[in-house]
C-alpha cells in the first residue's frame, strides 16, 4: 500500500503562531479593559483626549479580547485538534499562513481605527466595511482550511470537538456577513442596509450569536478535546454530546431578541427570544456535564495539575453563566437587570471564567507540545496564574452583581408622590466602590496573564522550535 | 404580518422545540444501557475514547420541562405569528395599565399643585421637594443637579434669562422648547479672521478684559453690521429671540477669548427640548415653579 509509505505530518507552525498570539493579544485586550475600568473609577484618566476616551477604547477592548485573544485561541486549538483527530495535515500551508497573517492584519487595523473613532457603531461589529471585507475573506479561507482537512480525514467518524468548531465557523461567517451589510459612503464611513428596529434585531441576532457561536460553541470544541486529553479519560457520554450539540446550535440563533425586551421589537419576537433562551439552559449545561463527568475517576488529578484546574473551573463558570443567562432573559428579571452592570458581570463570568480560563488551560497544554518540550517551564507559575485568574474573576463578577442589582433597584424606587427616588447620578455615585473592586479584580486577572507570558517565554526559550514545523502523525 | 409569515414564524418556532423533543426521543430509544457503563462507542480520536453512557435523567427532565414551559408560554402570550395568546397580553397594554395605575395613585397630588398659582407654589417647601426630584430626573443631565448649568447649557440660578424670566415665559420654554441659533460669523459671512479677532476684543472690552483698544474699536464698527440686528445696538441682547446679553459677562458657551472666537467662527446651535408629551401639564406647572425658585 503506497499510502503507508508517506508518513503524515501535521502543520504545527500556524498552531504555534496563534498560540503565542493568544498570550500577546490576551495581555493587550485585558490591559485595555483594565484601563477603561480605571476610567470609570477615575474619569480624568481619559486625559481630555478623544482617542483615549471610554467610548473609543471600550470597543477596542471588546474586539481585542473577543476576536484577537479568543479568536487566536480558537484558531490555534481548532487547527491543532482538526489535524490530530482527523489524522490529516492541513490542506494548505499557504492558506494557513494567509489565515494567520490576515487575522493579524484585521486586529492591527482594529487597533488603529477604533481609537480614531471610525466605527459602524454596531456592538462587537464596530469595524468599518473595508476591514469587514478582509475579515470575511480570512474567515472563508479558515473555513476552507478547516473543512478541507475534515474531508481528508483518515478516521471514519468526525470527532465531536470538530462538530462544534465546524458549527462555529459556518455560523460566524453567516452572522458576520449578514450583520455587516452596509452602503459605503467613503472608505471610512458606511450605513447599515437595515433600518430602525430591523437593524436592532439584526444587530442582536449577530451580537448574541457572537456569544453563542464564537464564545460558546467554539470553546466547547476546545473543551471536548483538551478536557479528556488532559484528564486522560474518555468523554463521559457520546449520546449527550449529540443531543446537546444539535439542540444548542438550533436554539442559540433564536435568543438574540432577549436583548430587546420592552423595546419597539414586536411582542411575538420578544416572547420567542425569551422562550428559546430558557430552553437553551439544558443544551448549554449538556456541555458542562459532559466535561465535568469526564473527570469522574480522575478527580485526584486536580490536586497536582493546575492545567486541569483551569479547565474544570472554566466549566463551572460556564455552567454558572449559562444558568444566569436564561434567568436574565425572563422579561420580569430583565426589567430589573437591563442596562445595569449586572449584564457586564454576566458577560465577564462567561468571558473571564469560561472563555479566558479554558483558553489559558488549553494553551498551557499546547505550548510544550508545539515546541517539543515535555512540560511547561514552571507548574508552580501555572498554579499562581490559576489562583490570580480565579480571584480576579470572582471579585469582578461579585462587584458587578452588587452594582447591577443596586442600580436596578435604585432606578425603579419611587417616592410616595410617584416621583423617582434617585436620579441617575446618584446611582452612579453609589456604583463607585463597585467600579473600584471591578478594577482591582480585572487588574489581578491581568497580572496572571503576565505570569503566563513569562512562563511561556521561559518554556519556549528552552528549544529551537523550527524542527517542529512538520510533526509525524505518530507523535 | 401576512398569514404566510405568521405560519412560517409558528412553524419554525414550534418546529425547533419539537425537534429537540424528537432528538431526545430517538437518542434515548437507541440507548444500550440505562445506567453508567464502561462500554465505549468504539471511536478513538487521537487517543480520546467516548463512553456510551446514557444522558443524565435529571438533565433530560429539565430539558423536557423547559420545552413544555415554552409550549405553555406560546399558548398564553403572543409569540406564534399573529396568534395573540389566550391571556390577551401586550407590552403596550401593560404599560398603559401601569400609567393608569400611577395616575390614579399620584394624579391628585399634581392636580393640587397645578391649582396653585406659580409664585405661591414656588414658595411651598413641600412642593419644591417634589419639584426637585422631577428636576433631578428630567433636567439635571443638562442643567446639572443644582441647576447651575454647564457650557452650552444655561445656568438657571443666576436670574439671567435668555428668553425672559417671568413665570409664563419659563412655562412656555418648558412646553415648547427653544431653538437657539447663532449663525456662523453673525450676519456677515465675508468677515475675515482679523475681523473676528477685532470683534472678540470688542466683546471682551465690556468686562474690561481686552488688551487692545484699537482692535476693540474696529470690532465695535464690525459689531454694528454683523451682530446688532439680533444682540441690539447696545449689545444688551434680545429676549424675544433668545439673543444673549453680551455685556453682562455671563457666557453660555464660555467667555475666554478662545471660546468667543470659536463661537464667532463656527456659530452655535442650542436646543432646549420640548417637555410636552414627556411630562404632564401639571408636572410642567410644578417644574416651572421649581425653576423660578432656583433664582432667588
Amino acid at each position: 500500500m503506497s499510502t503507508e509509505i508517506n508518513q503524515t505530518t501535521y502543520n504545527y507552525k500556524v498552531v504555534r503562531q496563534f498560540a503565542i498570539m493568544t498570550v500577546v493579544w490576551g495581555i493587550v485586550g485585558m490591559a485595555a479593559g483594565v484601563f477603561i475600568a480605571a476610567q470609570l473609577v477615575w474619569p480624568q484618566l481619559n486625559f481630555d483626549t478623544a482617542w483615549l476616551s471610554f467610548g473609543r477604547i471600550r470597543p477596542l477592548h471588546t474586539n481585542a479580547v473577543i476576536f484577537a485573544f479568543g479568536g487566536s485561541a480558537l484558531f490555534s486549538t481548532s487547527l491543532y485538534v482538526v489535524q490530530r483527530t482527523c489524522q490529516a495535515r492541513l490542506i494548505s500551508d499557504t492558506l494557513a499562513s494567509f489565515v494567520f497573517w490576515g487575522w493579524q492584519a484585521v486586529i492591527v487595523a482594529a487597533i488603529i481605527t477604533l481609537p480614531m473613532g471610525l466605527t459602524s457603531s454596531k456592538e462587537y461589529a464596530e469595524l468599518e466595511w473595508p476591514i469587514d471585507i478582509l475579515l470575511a475573506i480570512v474567515w472563508i479561507s479558515y473555513a476552507v482550511l478547516f473543512f478541507g482537512t475534515i474531508t481528508k480525514r483518515k478516521t471514519r467518524h468526525i470527532y465531536v470537538a470538530n462538530w462544534f468548531f465546524g458549527g462555529f465557523i459556518l455560523t460566524v461567517a453567516i452572522l458576520h456577513i449578514g450583520n455587516s451589510l452596509v452602503v459605503p459612503v467613503t472608505l471610512t464611513k458606511s450605513y447599515s442596509i437595515y433600518a430602525g428596529t430591523v437593524d436592532a434585531m439584526m444587530q442582536w441576532w449577530y451580537g448574541h450569536n457572537a456569544v453563542g457561536f464564537f464564545l460558546t460553541a467554539g470553546f466547547l470544541g476546545i473543551m471536548y478535546y483538551f478536557v479528556p486529553k488532559q484528564a486522560e479519560r474518555p468523554v463521559y457520554s457520546y449520546r449527550l454530546s449529540i443531543v446537546h450539540f444539535w439542540a444548542l446550535i438550533s436554539l442559540y440563533v433564536w435568543a438574540g431578541a432577549h436583548h430587546l425586551h420592552y423595546s419597539a421589537l414586536p411582542d411575538w419576537a420578544q416572547s420567542t427570544g425569551m422562550v428559546m433562551s430558557l430552553i437553551l439552559l439544558a443544551p448549554s449545561w449538556g456541555g458542562m456535564i459532559n466535561g465535568m463527568m469526564t473527570l469522574s475517576g480522575a478527580w485526584h488529578k486536580l490536586r497536582t495539575d493546575p492545567i486541569l484546574r483551569f479547565l474544570v473551573v472554566s466549566l463551572s463558570f460556564y455552567g454558572m453563566s449559562t444558568f444566569e443567562g436564561p434567568m436574565m432573559s425572563i422579561k420580569t428579571v430583565n426589567a430589573l437587570s437591563h442596562n445595569t452592570d449586572w449584564t457586564i458581570g454576566h458577560v465577564h463570568s462567561g468571558a473571564l471564567g469560561w472563555v479566558a480560563m479554558i483558553s489559558i488551560g488549553a494553551t498551557y497544554h499546547l505550548i510544550p507540545k508545539l515546541f517539543g518540550i515535555a512540560e511547561m517551564y514552571s507548574t508552580r507559575m501555572i498554579n499562581v496564574h490559576f489562583w490570580l485568574a480565579t480571584a480576579g474573576t470572582v471579585l469582578y463578577i461579585a462587584a458587578m452583581w452588587v452594582n447591577g442589582i443596586m442600580q436596578g433597584l435604585m432606578w425603579r424606587a419611587v417616592n410616595t408622590d410617584g416621583t423617582l427616588t434617585y436620579s441617575f447620578v446618584e446611582s452612579l455615585e453609589a456604583s463607585h466602590y463597585g467600579y473600584l473592586v471591578r478594577f482591582v479584580g480585572g487588574a489581578i486577572f491581568l497580572s496572571g496573564m503576565f505570569v503566563m507570558a513569562l512562563n511561556v517565554w521561559l518554556t519556549v526559550k528552552q528549544r529551537d522550535a523550527k524542527a517542529l514545523d512538520s510533526v509525524p502523525a505518530a507523535a | 404580518m401576512t398569514s404566510f409569515w405568521s405560519f412560517w414564524v409558528s412553524f419554525i418556532s414550534l418546529g425547533s422545540i419539537f425537534g429537540c423533543l424528537w432528538l431526545i426521543y430517538v437518542t434515548r430509544k437507541s440507548q444500550t444501557s440505562d445506567v453508567e457503563t464502561e462500554n465505549t462507542t468504539g471511536h478513538n480520536f487521537d487517543g480520546i475514547e467516548e463512553y456510551d453512557n446514557p444522558m443524565p435523567k435529571w438533565w433530560l427532565y429539565m430539558f423536557i420541562i423547559t420545552c413544555f414551559f415554552g409550549f405553555a408560554y406560546y399558548i398564553i402570550y403572543p409569540g406564534l405569528g399573529n396568534f395573540k395568546g389566550v391571556a390577551d397580553w401586550t407590552s403596550t397594554g401593560q404599560w398603559e395599565a401601569e400609567v393608569a395605575q400611577a395616575e390614579e395613585k399620584y394624579g391628585h397630588i399634581f392636580t393640587e399643585f397645578a391649582a396653585t398659582p406659580l409664585i405661591e407654589l414656588s414658595q411651598d417647601k413641600n412642593a419644591m421637594k417634589v419639584g426637585q426630584r422631577l428636576f433631578a430626573n428630567n433636567c439635571a443631565s443638562c442643567h446639572g443637579s443644582a441647576g447651575r448649568g454647564s457650557i452650552g447649557f444655561p445656568n438657571l440660578t443666576d436670574n439671567d434669562w435668555l428668553y425672559g424670566g417671568d413665570p409664563e415665559t419659563i412655562r412656555t420654554t418648558l412646553i415648547n422648547g427653544r431653538q437657539g441659533a447663532m449663525p456662523v460669523k453673525g450676519l456677515n459671512p465675508s468677515m475675515s479672521n482679523g475681523d473676528v479677532d477685532d470683534l472678540a476684543h470688542y466683546l471682551l472690552s465690556f468686562s474690561g478684559r481686552s488688551d487692545d483698544d484699537t482692535a476693540a474699536a474696529r470690532g465695535a464698527t464690525m459689531y454694528q453690521t454683523a451682530c446688532a440686528a439680533c444682540h441690539g445696538t447696545d449689545a444688551k441682547g434680545m429676549q424675544a429671540i433668545g439673543a444673549p446679553n453680551l455685556t453682562d459677562n455671563v457666557w453660555l458657551y464660555g467667555g475666554t477669548k478662545k471660546r468667543i472666537t470659536h463661537t464667532l467662527l463656527y456659530g452655535r446651535a442650542g436646543v432646549m427640548p420640548s417637555q410636552t408629551g414627556k411630562l404632564s401639564e401639571e408636572k410642567i406647572h410644578l417644574l416651572t415653579a421649581y425653576v423660578m425658585s432656583l433664582s432667588k
